[in-house]
């Protein structure tokens, strides 16, 4: 019984299709007569993968650019939610500060991180910062819809009770607005590793964009292979982070 | 022996602003209300009882008038809205429990005091349920439970038993008596049933349609402790008729 549900949680087609994957991409890497440095077979990127953990590169270069994600969404996220929170509550800030939220959403961010590199230097700071503009703006949006959302009657209750501003803001907005809130991390997490990125491709000396271009001037397409691939599992890896977090904020949600 | 008044309301007038001219919600209401009183409001729909309710909570000013209170300090209030009202993000403990926070009291005295109070709305056994699983009668026992956990001075309940079904609902309103009589408190309750006005009230004052004015003060003398004969006698009978009369 128990083996019979072991057995019936194992994504059994999931695995499937992988293997078929990694079977056809052999077969083609073997058979089409493409050069290694462009279809390196999988066989080549899972050495490569191998070696550059082996040495410590790869674990490395991927601190690096998990510390510049992180820290980039702590301070994006921290300045979004302030900003949005005020321009939750004020119309007419919304109406100062909104033609430079929109401006500054016009500029893609591709454009501008090579004068924020010049700006900064090539180091983790250019990057961070990076991350934290492209964090900024999903996470504003969804503080000042989230926070505008909070019903008018739950504002009527705590204030028959004499809450302080303050209780209001922890007892009630906070959690009110958490859902949005969330939604709008999920969304900069996945962002703010392609700032990082972007970041590190303008100039670096390490971090997977590093190495991805070292990769790519070195013509070992392997190296670029396990780059990207470390890159999929760096913002599944923060995707599964919000997602833990809905699960232990958001349960009254079902 | 009648004390002084806790509550005074002087030519009181609401006007919401729209498109033409303001809508008048309510007009030169007058009243006073001493402690311990029992005050019903009955009124049809819109005639603006929320709003008169929403201004003793200092929730919202009134037009023009004045509303004085006692030594003029707003009094500790215990508000049941019209919708229960709850946070859906926190368990019936929590949710009961919130004013207590607000307060500061310690967690662990706070849960005592809540769960007392759980057992007096008889909702023991759902503490860590969440609001989306209560029925709406359930939601409102949790909202009456979580008025009266401060201990507040002025109690104001708005259609609190509107989503009981009717046996729930007489259950209420003993369990309201009860309370009312036992903790001394002044409560001033807005209904659409003339039934739990009498039931439950000192006093009865009718609005009309809008904009809401007083069109009756109506006593009423009948003995307490009330229980469910009461209905059925004919001085019952006779102030029934006489509401139903001034509504009509
Ligand atoms: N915030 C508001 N803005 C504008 N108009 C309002 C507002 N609140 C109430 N009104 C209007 O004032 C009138 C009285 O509303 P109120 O909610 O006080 O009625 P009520 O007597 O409680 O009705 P019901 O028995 O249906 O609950 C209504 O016409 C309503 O549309
Ligand atoms: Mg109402």
């Amino acid at each position: 019984m128990m083996i019979k549900n072991f057995l019936n949680r194992i994504p059994w087609l999931g695995i499937l299709s992988l293997i078929a994957g990694w079977l056809a991409w052999t077969l083609i890497s073997r058979f089409s007569g493409l050069p290694r440095f462009i279809l390196p077979s999988p066989n080549d990127v899972w050495l490569s993968f191998i070696k550059s953990l082996m040495n410590g590169t790869l674990l490395y270069h991927t601190a690096i650019t998990l510390i510049e994600v992180l820290l980039g969404m702590l301070a994006g996220v921290t300045f979004a939610t302030i900003v949005g929170y005020a321009l939750a509550k004020s119309r007419t800030l919304e109406k100062i500060l909104s033609p430079y939220l929109v401006a500054s959403q016009a500029i893609p961010i591709v454009a501008i991180a090579p004068l924020l590199v010049i700006w900064l230097g090539g180091g983790i700071l250019s990057k961070v910062l990076i991350c934290a503009l492209i964090v900024f703006f999903p996470v504003l949006v969804n503080t000042v819809v989230g926070i505008r959302a909070v019903p008018s009657a739950l504002y009527d209750l705590m204030h028959s009770i004499r809450a302080t501003r303050w209780q209001i803001l922890i007892k009630l907005e906070v959690p009110a607005a958490l859902p949005v809130l969330l939604g709008g991390l999920r969304v900069g997490a996945t962002l703010s590793v392609i700032g990082a990125i972007v970041g590190e491709l303008v100039n670096a000396q390490d971090g997977l964009g590093y190495l991805l271009q070292l990769g790519d001037f070195q013509y070992d397409t392997s190296m670029v292979y396990v780059a990207v691939f470390m890159l999929i599992v760096l913002a599944l890896m923060l995707y599964g982070m919000v997602t833990l977090l809905e699960r232990k904020f958001l349960k009254w949600q079902q | 022996m009648k004390s002084s008044p806790i509550l005074t309301v002087e030519n009181l007038s609401v006007v919401f602003p729209d498109n033409n001219g303001g809508l008048r919600a309510l007009d030169d209401i007058s009243f006073e209300v001493c402690p311990r009183d029992f005050i019903c409001f009955l009124g049809p729909s819109g005639s603006g009882k929320t709003t008169l309710l929403r201004i003793i909570a200092n929730l919202l000013r009134p037009t023009t008038g004045k509303i004085n209170f006692i030594r003029n300090q707003h009094p500790q209030i215990g508000m049941v809205f019209q919708q229960s009202n709850l946070m859906p993000w926190r368990t019936v403990m929590d949710n009961i429990k919130l004013p207590l926070e607000l307060e500061g009291m310690g967690e662990n005295k706070a849960r005592l005091k809540a769960q007392e109070m759980i057992e007096l709305v008889g909702l023991r056994g759902f503490e860590d349920s969440w609001p989306r699983e209560l029925s709406g009668g359930m939601a409102q026992r949790v909202a009456i439970a979580r008025a009266l956990i401060h201990d507040p001075d002025l109690l104001l309940l708005d259609e609190p038993f509107g989503s009981l079904d009717a046996i729930t609902r007489e259950r209420m309103w003993m369990e309201l008596s009860h309370i009312w009589q036992a903790s001394q408190k002044t409560v001033i309750m807005v209904t659409h049933s003339i039934n739990e006005s009498l039931f439950l009230a000192d006093r009865v004052l009718v609005l009309t349609q809008r904009p809401g004015k007083i069109k009756l003060d109506l006593k009423v003398d009948l003995p307490r402790p009330r229980n469910d004969d009461i209905r059925y006698t004919p001085h019952f009978g006779r102030l029934a008729r006489k509401l139903r009369e001034t509504i009509e």
